[in-house]
């Protein structure tokens, strides 16, 4: 019974791994692309630790909190990584794709600069 | 709520003392017994008893694994549909939280739900930049956002 358990996270964390590269492919760009690569890869490696963890402590006997402290790494650094990529590809001046709605940022961005050059002219 | 959690430090320490056994275990149950002390005597120590916020911690982290599944179904969804019919954009999100901590928190969290990727913020931590798949139906996000993830922040940190 444990055996089947844990079989069915791992088959869900490498399925959704195998979903998420896929996803880094199709969507059109980099920002599309970050919501496959931070949600799909997280939710992943969290799935497979946890059928490892359930491996360890049910088959072998072993607490191995390492295993934990992975999941709770993953949850912390995953958004904070996709966030900065996102904003440094938007600073460095990657364009949106064609058929985006909306850009509330541009309008922020030139703000911000027209700031930068006054305080450097003053 | 520093002081309470060295208190009940503390009760867990003299419970294994008193036992004889230093096992996490006893460790264990003895700071179950300080907290059934503290909130016991918790009218008596003029001030909250801090498990209340513990409680809520835990509520937040569920609620992060909730969202979390759920933009997994949201990507899946889209990646295995033939034809991609997303409308993305970039939208402002406006926000009542003051701390920076608070925004981190509330951003890490907008990250992870389906649809959203916070991107950026205002100089004035006031206004997040979600990079969102579905611009249509903005509102309800900034509606989700308002309501569900804030009000669970507020409640960790108030």
């Amino acid at each position: 019974m444990t055996e089947i358990i844990i079989s069915i996270f791992l088959l869900i964390g490498g399925a959704l791994s195998v979903l998420g590269s896929i996803g880094i492919i199709r969507f059109p760009d980099v920002y599309g692309r970050l919501h496959a690569a931070t949600k799909s890869a997280t939710l992943g490696v969290i799935s497979i630790m946890i059928g490892t963890f359930l491996f360890f402590l049910f088959v072998e006997g072993i607490f191995v909190g390492k295993f934990l402290l992975t999941i709770v790494f993953v949850f912390l650094t995953a958004p904070v990584a996709g966030f900065m990529i996102s904003r440094s590809a938007y600073r460095v001046g990657v364009k949106l794709w064609d058929k985006s709605i909306q850009d509330d940022l541009s309008g922020h961005m030139i703000h911000e600069k027209k700031q930068t050059q006054q305080k450097v002219k003053t | 709520m520093a002081f309470q959690i060295l208190l009940n430090i503390c009760i867990a320490l003299i419970w294994m003392l008193l036992r004889n056994e230093f096992s996490g275990v006893e460790f264990l149950i003895g700071y179950l017994v300080g907290l059934l002390l503290l909130f016991v005597l918790r009218r008596f120590l003029r001030f909250d008893f801090y498990f209340r916020r513990v409680i809520a911690i835990f509520k937040l982290m569920f609620l992060f694994t909730y969202e979390l599944i759920l933009a997994n179904i949201d990507v899946i969804k889209i990646v295995l549909s033939p034809k991609m019919d997303i409308q993305p954009g970039i939208i402002a999100v406006p926000s009542d939280l003051e701390t920076d901590w608070e925004i981190t928190l509330l951003a890490c969290l907008i990250s992870l739900t389906p649809g959203t990727l916070s991107m950026d913020f205002s100089e004035d931590g006031k206004t997040i930049y979600v990079h969102s798949i579905h611009v249509p139906d903005k509102e309800a996000a900034i509606k989700q956002i308002h309501n569900t993830f804030e009000k669970a922040i507020m409640e960790v940190t108030k």
